[in-house]
């Protein structure tokens, strides 16, 4: 059994959170070979050859393949898919765009978001914004997986799998990068961050906003946010936590303002430590919480920062 | 040009889902169902773009049970000019999988020959994320998910995508597959005149089999349970109290 596992690259750096996660899930399945594709992934490629559980690497290097558009990826597993059963990734939003392209290509159905593996036909993944867990077996010749990272820990670093340079499939020509809008920021990365410091609907504005980015840094923590604080405007929509955000699990979560409906809960209850402060004690999200403090955010998160 | 949309009905996003006792699935049975956000969402956006003067004709699709001609109903009364129902269960709780309906849109895109296709990026109830991907893939179209932002320019739509470290812009090739996110648009209530005058618009109504496509699940149920349940901690008096029992678990 041969596993193909579709490295998270951005800009010529391997995400070596997400890419070493997937490959602890992937593990279980057979040999993994990993798939470093970009206009430049030889660095990548490099790195990801030293993750515990790898034995291969494919380093696929064009133009056509930068900023992982759907159309040229897709053809390039998919020319690669022939050797191998299982074809998965980390369930970012990349591979979010391009493994349901790869697995209609293939006539097979797409896994997305599995948290946890059976055997190699069978996946667990969540659904209802995670309010039940199905187990599914796939009848599919081939398994085209995303993993949702934040259930797995990540394999190891120790290993020296061999690197082969591979050539990229034909262009299909379809799209063309315009640009990236990153928010540059020296905070750690949302979902593979120890702390999250998230905000809600409660902080009440952008300008205030600062309040909840001061805690963070206080903590060396990443932010986050509610659907609802992004719906109104007060932080951006990759900060998102939840079902139709980020899904994270660090170690302390840190929930301000934040009333916690299911949407919410789903994108952060597998955390270590929940800690939430809301001035209303019916809110629902202190019914996760391990700690919760009934306080007005902006008389307690002052106090926390001056405390800590 | 000719819009298609296609749209779910989903369990409504306020009601609390249940585990069915024998494990199948969730229990669908008289609750409230109502269209997948995301594809209301789609939806708006196919009206501003038709009172834009871009789009000529919007087409909204549903696959699924025949009781999914009310969510059609409501995407007529928002607007959208006619309706396509393709039959593919009689039974409530079964879920066509995203490839078996990109294969039944294939055959209406095929038909219909629209020039763009407004999917919502996900659906609430199977979270797969995917069926606007593999219509795409069938088609040998572009595609451009989780659209935050559209322009149409000629043969080109610029779209800027929600991805994980902020935004990205792309220029596909039309006709395309764009799949819709939270911040794309408001969508609007269908006003009471605009429901009367939806009973009169056209719906179709077609089976799986018109279009030959096999409906049966290429991933089998074995089990579905309710999450592992967290259990409340405690409620603590003050930030001091807070403090000093986050640093007797090490968490600070």
């Amino acid at each position: 059994m041969a596993v193909l596992l579709i490295a998270e690259i951005s800009d010529g750096e391997l995400s070596m959170d997400a890419t070493a996660k997937a490959v602890a899930a992937a593990k279980a399945l057979g040999d993994v070979t990993v798939l470093a594709a970009g206009s430049s992934a030889a660095a990548a490629g490099e790195a990801a050859s030293k993750i515990d559980g790898v034995s291969k690497v494919l380093v696929a290097e064009d133009p056509m393949l930068g900023h992982r558009l759907a159309e040229a990826t897709a053809a390039l597993i998919v020319s690669l898919a022939g050797d191998y059963e299982h074809i998965v990734a980390p369930a970012t939003t990349d591979a979010k765009n391009v493994m349901p392209r790869v697995a209609a290509l293939l006539d097979v159905m797409v896994i997305s978001d599995a948290s946890g593996v059976v055997d190699a036909d069978t996946f667990e993944r969540p659904i209802y914004a995670g309010n039940a867990v199905q187990t599914v077996k796939s009848n599919d010749a081939k398994k085209v997986i995303t993993f949702r990272t934040s259930t797995f820990d990540a394999a190891g670093e120790g290993g020296s799998a061999s690197v082969e340079t591979i050539s990229a499939a034909e262009n299909p020509g379809l799209s063309t990068w315009v640009e990236d809008k990153v928010a540059e920021s020296d905070r750690p990365e949302l979902t593979s961050a120890g702390v999250v410091v998230s905000g809600g609907r409660g902080v009440g504005s952008e300008e205030d906003f600062a309040l909840i980015e001061k805690l963070a840094d206080k903590l060396g923590a990443a932010v986050g946010a509610s659907r609802a604080a992004v719906d109104s405007g007060y932080a951006p929509n990759d900060w998102q936590v939840g079902q139709t955000g980020k899904v994270v699990a660090p170690d302390l979560y840190v929930a301000v303002g934040i009333s916690g409906a299911i949407q919410h809960l789903a994108g952060m209850k597998d955390s270590k430590i929940i800690v939430a402060i809301n001035k209303d004690e019916e809110s629902p999200i202190f019914q996760v919480a391990d700690y919760g403090l009934v306080a007005d955010l902006f008389d307690a998160v002052p106090e926390l920062i001056e405390k800590l | 040009m000719k819009v298609l949309v296609p749209v779910k009905r989903v369990i409504d996003y306020n009601v609390k889902v249940r585990v069915k006792a024998d494990g199948t699935g969730v229990d669908l049975a008289n609750v409230k169902m109502s269209m997948n956000p995301f594809d209301e969402i789609a939806v708006e956006q196919a009206i501003r773009l038709k009172e834009a003067g871009q789009a000529e004709e919007i087409v909204a699709v549903s696959i699924g049970v025949k009781q999914a001609q009310e969510t059609l109903r409501t995407a007529l009364a928002m607007g959208a000019d006619r309706a396509i129902l393709v039959v593919a269960s009689d039974d409530v709780h079964k879920d066509i999988e995203p490839l078996a309906v990109a294969k039944i849109l294939k055959a209406i895109v095929d038909e219909e020959q629209p020039g763009l296709v407004l999917c919502g990026k996900q659906a609430i109830d199977n979270d797969m994320n995917a069926t606007g991907q593999m219509l795409s893939a069938l088609m040998g179209w572009s595609q451009a998910t989780f659209a935050s932002e559209i322009a149409i320019e000629g043969d080109k739509a610029k779209v800027t995508r929600e991805v994980d470290g902020g935004l990205q812009t792309i220029e596909v090739t039309m006709p395309t597959v764009v799949t819709v996110d939270l911040r794309l648009n408001e969508p609007r209530y269908a006003s009471l005149p605009n429901i009367m005058k939806a009973k009169k618009k056209p719906l179709d109504e077609k089976t799986a089999e018109d279009y030959g496509v096999d409906v049966s699940n290429r991933l089998e149920i074995v089990k579905t349970v309710e999450p592992a349940e967290r259990a409340a901690g405690i409620k603590v008096g003050s930030v001091d109290e807070l403090v000093a029992k986050l640093k007797e678990v090490g968490a600070v």
